[in-house]
């Protein structure tokens, strides 16, 4: 799913702020340049593999081919739950306390 | 808004509906780590690196959720195909991971159908696997999510398997919505796959609802209306949502498409936030998962395993009863398998009750007990019902004993009949109450055996009184009539 198809408008600055937007990172006008440059290149290389005919191979997402790898549905020990929340930044009634949140899950 | 009828309005007027429907399989651990899958649990004690997204974490998928949704594809006649999980990107504390795995463009099961009770099909898109959310606890001043000041996470939920099921835009009216999520409800509870219990949220039902005008085959922008914990919250916010739509474009606006919540006291639709484009999810094939293709096997087997379907249970039911039940019947049909109560009917029946008597105490008394009504023995039931079947308790007396069974989890029918006094006096009794009632009244026995049938109800009540309502109404009519053919013959 990456931006390799040939026809499609090069990597711009507003794609990157974009994305960084979604990644909740703040990012400077000169690291927006900066990246902006670095990710072309990268698309640049997928276009390149995007360019070869693999009609002849089948898609494959994984490296390894492996399907249907499962476990029995076991019980097993979870975790000490004073020590996960002894780690958390803040904790309020057994429960993890985060900030106010602006709408519902997407 | 106009000044115009509702059915005028209605007229203009198609509404466009499709659901997406939540469904917690019931599988002992949760989908992706061995944490225990339970409600109601003490928070954060089913937690684990995986489901909390610990970096070097592993998840491995639970084969009994796949067997759990493979049911539910084969139930709503879904192709069975191979499928890979997704990774869905986003920023919001309810997986600790920040990102949902879930299955993408090579869901599990697709291209389905559910025929509603009336015979109408909608067609089933997907039905997906992916992991549940934790639960998000807004804490504020006035309770409400717009307005809360912070939250408390509790991850207990997160991983639990899920399959998510997407209607195709189908449905035209609340009521057919209704009927869609109902009937999935019982399809589900029949394979075994959930409780499909909606008020602790093992099926939550989200409703895209759209309107466009009579006639019109465009579809208008969808709202995804969320928060519908009941049936009728979901019939409510349908009819609430589509109206307010026309009202904006009656007024001049256009629908916005939004995630709106639904305010079950205030009886109405708020806006969320202004809903992203699909691909802002970023999906990406989940790398430390493997494709998931079931062999033609096990799904031959998924099928051949699946139970009656609703559908069928009602038919036979319907057959039960010589195949033409009346309207009062169907409705209790209805009642009774989407309970889940037909099983009990069932046994009875086979232990010799007549079908429409334990047709009408199961949609009736038994459905009144709420959750009892689950966990009420057929064999208490059956026996009842012999009693009852058999004069030796009254219809009023059955259905107090009934009540009884309930209300403490089980019982002796016979033994908590003789405990309220129940028993049925013994032949001679009744004959003794009889001969002092008749005695004490001779001018209304009179008319009695002239054939003034009036008096009947008079000597009832008082045979009643006379034995504080131990006798049995119909043997105490029974014996009435019995005395007046003898009086007549004389």
């Amino acid at each position: 799913m990456s931006d390799a198809d040939p026809g499609r408008a090069p990597l711009g600055r507003d794609d990157v702020v974009h994305v960084a937007h979604l990644a909740r990172l703040e990012l400077s006008d000169e690291e927006v340049e900066l990246f902006t440059a670095q990710l072309r290149t990268v698309l640049d290389h997928a276009a390149d593999v995007a360019a070869l005919d693999l009609s002849h191979l089948e898609p494959s997402s994984h490296p390894i081919a492996l399907q249907n790898v499962m476990r029995a549905d076991e019980p097993r020990p979870s975790l000490e739950r004073d020590e996960v929340l002894g780690a958390a930044p803040a904790v309020e009634d057994h429960r993890f306390r985060v900030p106010r949140i602006g709408g519902e899950a997407p | 808004m106009t000044d115009r009828s509702d059915s005028e309005r209605d007229a203009e007027w198609e509404m466009v509906v499709g659901l997406e429907v939540h469904c917690e399989l019931a599988t002992a651990t949760k989908l992706f780590c061995g944490c225990r899958n339970a409600f109601g649990d003490e928070p954060n004690v089913n937690i684990c690196p995986v489901c909390l997204g610990l970096p070097g974490a592993l998840p491995v998928l639970n084969e009994q959720a796949v067997e759990l949704a493979m049911r539910i594809g084969a139930a709503l006649h879904c192709e069975i195909r191979p499928s890979v999980f997704a990774r869905k990107n986003y920023f919001y504390p309810d997986q600790a991971k920040d990102y949902q795995i879930s299955q993408y463009d090579l869901p599990l099961n697709a291209d389905g159908w559910l025929e509603l009770p009336d015979g109408t099909r909608i067609g089933v898109t997907r039905a997906h696997m992916e992991e549940d959310t934790g639960k998000l606890s807004h804490v504020g001043a006035s309770g409400r999510i717009n307005a809360a000041e912070h939250a408390l996470v509790d991850y207990n939920r997160s991983g639990v398997p899920l399959v998510e099921i997407v209607s195709e835009p189908d449905m035209r009216s609340a009521a057919q919505a209704r009927a869609y999520a109902s009937e999935l409800r019982g399809i589900l509870v029949a394979t075994g796959a959930s409780d499909g219990r909606m008020e602790e949220g093992s099926m939550r039902v989200d409703a895209n609802v759209s309107v466009r005008p009579a006639g019109s085959d465009r579809f208008g922008t969808r709202c995804e209306v969320k928060n519908l914990n009941s049936l009728r919250s979901l019939g409510r916010a349908i009819e609430f949502e589509a109206a307010r739509q026309i009202g904006v474009i009656e007024g001049g606006g256009t629908v916005e498409q939004q995630t709106r919540h639904w305010d079950e006291s205030a009886g109405r639709t708020e806006p969320l936030r202004s809903k992203e484009e699909a691909n802002d999810y970023r999906y990406f094939p989940e790398p430390d998962l493997v494709p998931l293709a079931p062999d033609p096997a096990w799904q031959e087997r998924v099928h051949a395993g699946l139970g009656p379907m609703p559908a069928d249970r009602r038919a036979a039911l319907s057959e039960a009863l010589g195949g033409s039940p009346s309207t009062a019947e169907t409705d209790q049909i209805r009642a009774v398998v989407d309970l889940g109560l037909d099983g009990l009917i069932a046994a009875a029946v086979d232990a010799g009750a007549p079908v429409a008597l334990a047709l009408a105490r199961a949609a009736n008394e038994v459905a009144a007990g709420g959750e009892a009504a689950l966990d009420l023995d057929p064999a208490a039931f059956s026996e009842l019902l012999a009693l009852e079947a058999g004069g030796r308790l009254s219809a009023t007396q059955s259905k107090a004993v009934l009540g009884a069974l309930l209300e403490r989890g089980g019982g002796d029918p016979a033994a908590l009949a003789a405990e309220m006094g129940f028993e049925a006096l013994g032949a001679d009794t009744l004959g003794a109450v009889l001969d002092q009632v008749i005695g004490e009244n001779a001018d209304a026995w009179a008319r009695f055996v002239d054939g003034d049938d009036k008096v009947q109800g008079f000597f009832t009540g008082q045979v009643m009184k006379a034995t504080s309502g131990k006798a049995n109404g119909r043997e105490v009519a029974a014996e009435l009539h019995r005395r007046r053919q003898a009086a007549s013959a004389t």
